[in-house]
């Protein structure tokens, strides 16, 4: 049923007609609505046959959703920023053990400074963990990628990251198709473990491994990715013939065919650069987008078809790899292998700084004319970077860096965006 | 595309307000978004929520900085933030005040006389809802300024956000803020 929903409610929605049987959070900052629906959900007795699990940290909670997925209950849990982090060790282990737990991200900035505001340093801290990770584009793509999610994490035995940009998309009051608990179920059929905890049939799992197999299990890790990428387009299209909607899939390209320029990102700010390439189209450039959905694995052959004709590139990225860039063009870059274009890395929105239209115009136009670095910072202040670079210099106790770049900005309880 | 932009005190029921402006769009068959201005709200410090309302998709995921109206729930705002920042000059702007736009110093903004309104949003609420939450006496008077929403899908939409007493008694504020709102535009034109 279409509903004006908020993301995270529809999300929660979409997790309950996955039928889960154990979820677990931890609720305090940060997390989302998303866990509270859920809880709301099973104490009604809406969600049924679900344990719902107040543990007491982020580590915790990733660690009761390994237990339950070992015993063989399709698990799920959602974090961000700091708590991510907190269950890091866990999230390797998930990884590792090939637990098919989803967990959603509501995409968050990392501290310090303090800040709750969104970005993708969070899951990109830990895109190397084994899980595959798929970035949501819309709201309504979001519920639709964890139907999907769960269905390719319990074929592979993979744990399945769903990245949402934390309040854009997370705390966005749309309208977002809610799928038939009918049609839920035929595409999703109940959780088969490969591997399961039975008091029956006594295994042990997470045996400790030597350097005589390691690599081979780390190489396996691999290889389960290496077959998601053929898995992820076939369920996209599964899902897309069900529910008569496309979502997901490995990246979605907009109007590239001719395109000089291709923008590459992940997640939400895809919607704006769209409106970007359309408006920038009417007047006559020869622009387009690519908005890459899984990150792990990383396409990087559909990456290349969509860019090999172009002349350049422009990698948008809500992260920053800091001494050297972003994530996702390390991703391109290795796509292009072989091919010579120019290539140029745009670094945006940190901490939950507003992308706008203009600003993406303006980049994008430069772009055109060859005129960005290599590496580039959307609406970088440049003035009170120069003044606390000056202060170091000058004076050698200059004081905290976050709180003299606050003083020079002065209050910004009276500014709109 | 028509956005707005609410601005209130925490506790006022911004977010709120702006989501059941985009339900109401909702109801009619329309595209809409809203969203809050993202922040560590506090019961008290400035806050504000923003509302799209299309006939197409909205793909736009930016904060609202060039709005077609501006519902200011606390008119004690107008001198401390920048309320009427990017306001486009054909824009709708409706304030919660007994005090005239002369009174509340805003003669001289460049903006049409017409689109320019304020009423006492909060008492129409005590009147009505015997609390002094403003928002779905905004909502009505913004139905009757700007005719971009109609006052029934305004009533329905509060009607699922709320419920029995609540619910009846938001709607009759925001029908009498309707019919308050639209009166004194009449007589402005007359």
């Amino acid at each position: 049923m279409l509903q004006q929903i908020e993301g995270s409610r529809a999300i929660a929605c979409g997790i309950a007609l996955c039928r889960p049987e154990v979820v677990c959070a931890y609720p305090i900052t940060p997390q989302t609505h998303i866990v509270e629906a859920l809880s709301e959900m099973v104490r009604t007795g809406e969600l049924e046959n679900c344990e719902y699990i107040n543990v007491e940290s982020e580590f915790a909670a990733l660690s009761v959703a390994i237990g339950a997925s070992s015993a063989g209950a399709r698990s799920y849990t959602a974090t961000a920023s700091q708590g991510l982090l907190y269950m890091a060790e866990a999230v390797y282990n998930a990884g590792g053990l090939g637990l098919p737990i989803v967990m959603t991200i509501g995409n968050r900035a990392i501290g310090a400074p303090i800040n709750i505001w969104n970005d993708h340093s969070d899951s990109m801290a830990l895109r190397d963990a084994g899980w595959i990770q798929l970035y949501a584009e819309t709201n309504q793509e979001a519920l639709d990628l964890h139907i999907q999610a769960f269905k390719l994490a319990e074929a592979l035995s993979c744990p399945v990251m769903v990245c949402v940009d934390g309040f854009i998309l997370t705390h966005a009051y749309e309208q977002i198709e809610i799928p038939e608990a009918g049609k839920v179920d035929a595409f999703l059929p109940p959780f088969d473990p490969v591997q399961v905890l039975d008091c029956m049939d006594p295994v042990s799992i997470g045996a400790m491994v030597g350097p005589e197999a390691f690599m081979e299990v780390r190489y396996l890790q691999h290889y389960k990715q290496l077959r998601a990428l053929e898995m992820i387009p076939e369920i996209a299209k599964e899902f897309s013939e069900q529910f008569g909607r496309d979502s997901g899939g490995l990246a979605r390209p907009y109007r590239i065919a001719d395109a000089e320029t291709v923008v590459v990102a992940l997640g939400s700010v895809n919607g704006t650069v769209k409106d970007v390439v359309d408006e920038m189209r009417e007047e006559g450039h020869l622009i387009g987008s690519l908005c890459v959905v899984s990150f792990r694995p990383f396409p990087l052959m559909e990456v290349r078809a969509c860019l090999e004709n172009s002349r350049r590139v422009v990698v948008l990225e809500k992260s920053f790899s800091v001494g050297l860039g972003g994530p996702l063009s390390d991703g391109v870059r290795k796509s292009l292998s072989g091919i010579a274009l120019r290539g140029y890395t745009v670094i945006a929105g940190l901490g939950g700084r507003a992308i706008t239209k203009k600003s993406l115009k303006g980049i994008f136009a430069k772009a055109e004319m060859d005129e960005l670095e290599l590496l580039n910072f959307l609406d970088l202040d440049h003035e009170i970077v120069a003044r606390q670079i000056m202060r170091e210099r000058e004076t050698r106790r200059s004081g905290p860096i976050a709180e003299n770049l606050l003083k020079s900005i002065g209050t910004v309880a009276s500014r709109i965006a | 595309m028509f956005q707005v932009r609410i601005h209130g005190r925490g506790g006022q029921g911004v977010v709120t307000g702006a989501e059941m402006l985009a339900l109401a769009a909702f109801l009619e068959g329309r595209y809409s978004q809203a969203f809050p201005s993202f922040g560590s709200e506090r019961m008290g410090a400035p806050v504000v929520a923003f509302c799209r309302i299309s006939d197409q998709e909205i793909r736009l995921r930016e904060p609202v900085t060039m709005p077609d109206a501006l519902l200011i729930q606390d008119p004690t705002l107008l001198h401390q933030v920048d309320l009427f920042s990017g306001l486009s000059k054909s824009g709708f702007i409706l304030i919660n005040s007994g005090k005239s736009p002369d009174e509340l110093g805003l003669s001289g903004l460049p903006y049409p006389e017409d689109h320019l309104l304020a009423f006492p949003a909060t008492e129409i609420a005590l009147k009505h809802i015997g609390r002094p939450l403003p928002n779905s006496s905004l909502l009505g008077g913004f139905c009757a300024l700007t005719g971009e929403i109609g006052i029934d899908s305004l009533k329905e939409a509060i009607g699922r956000r709320f419920s029995g007493k609540t619910a009846k008694d938001n709607m009759a504020a925001a029908e009498a803020s309707f019919t308050i709102v639209g009166e004194s535009m009449h007589a402005a034109t007359d």
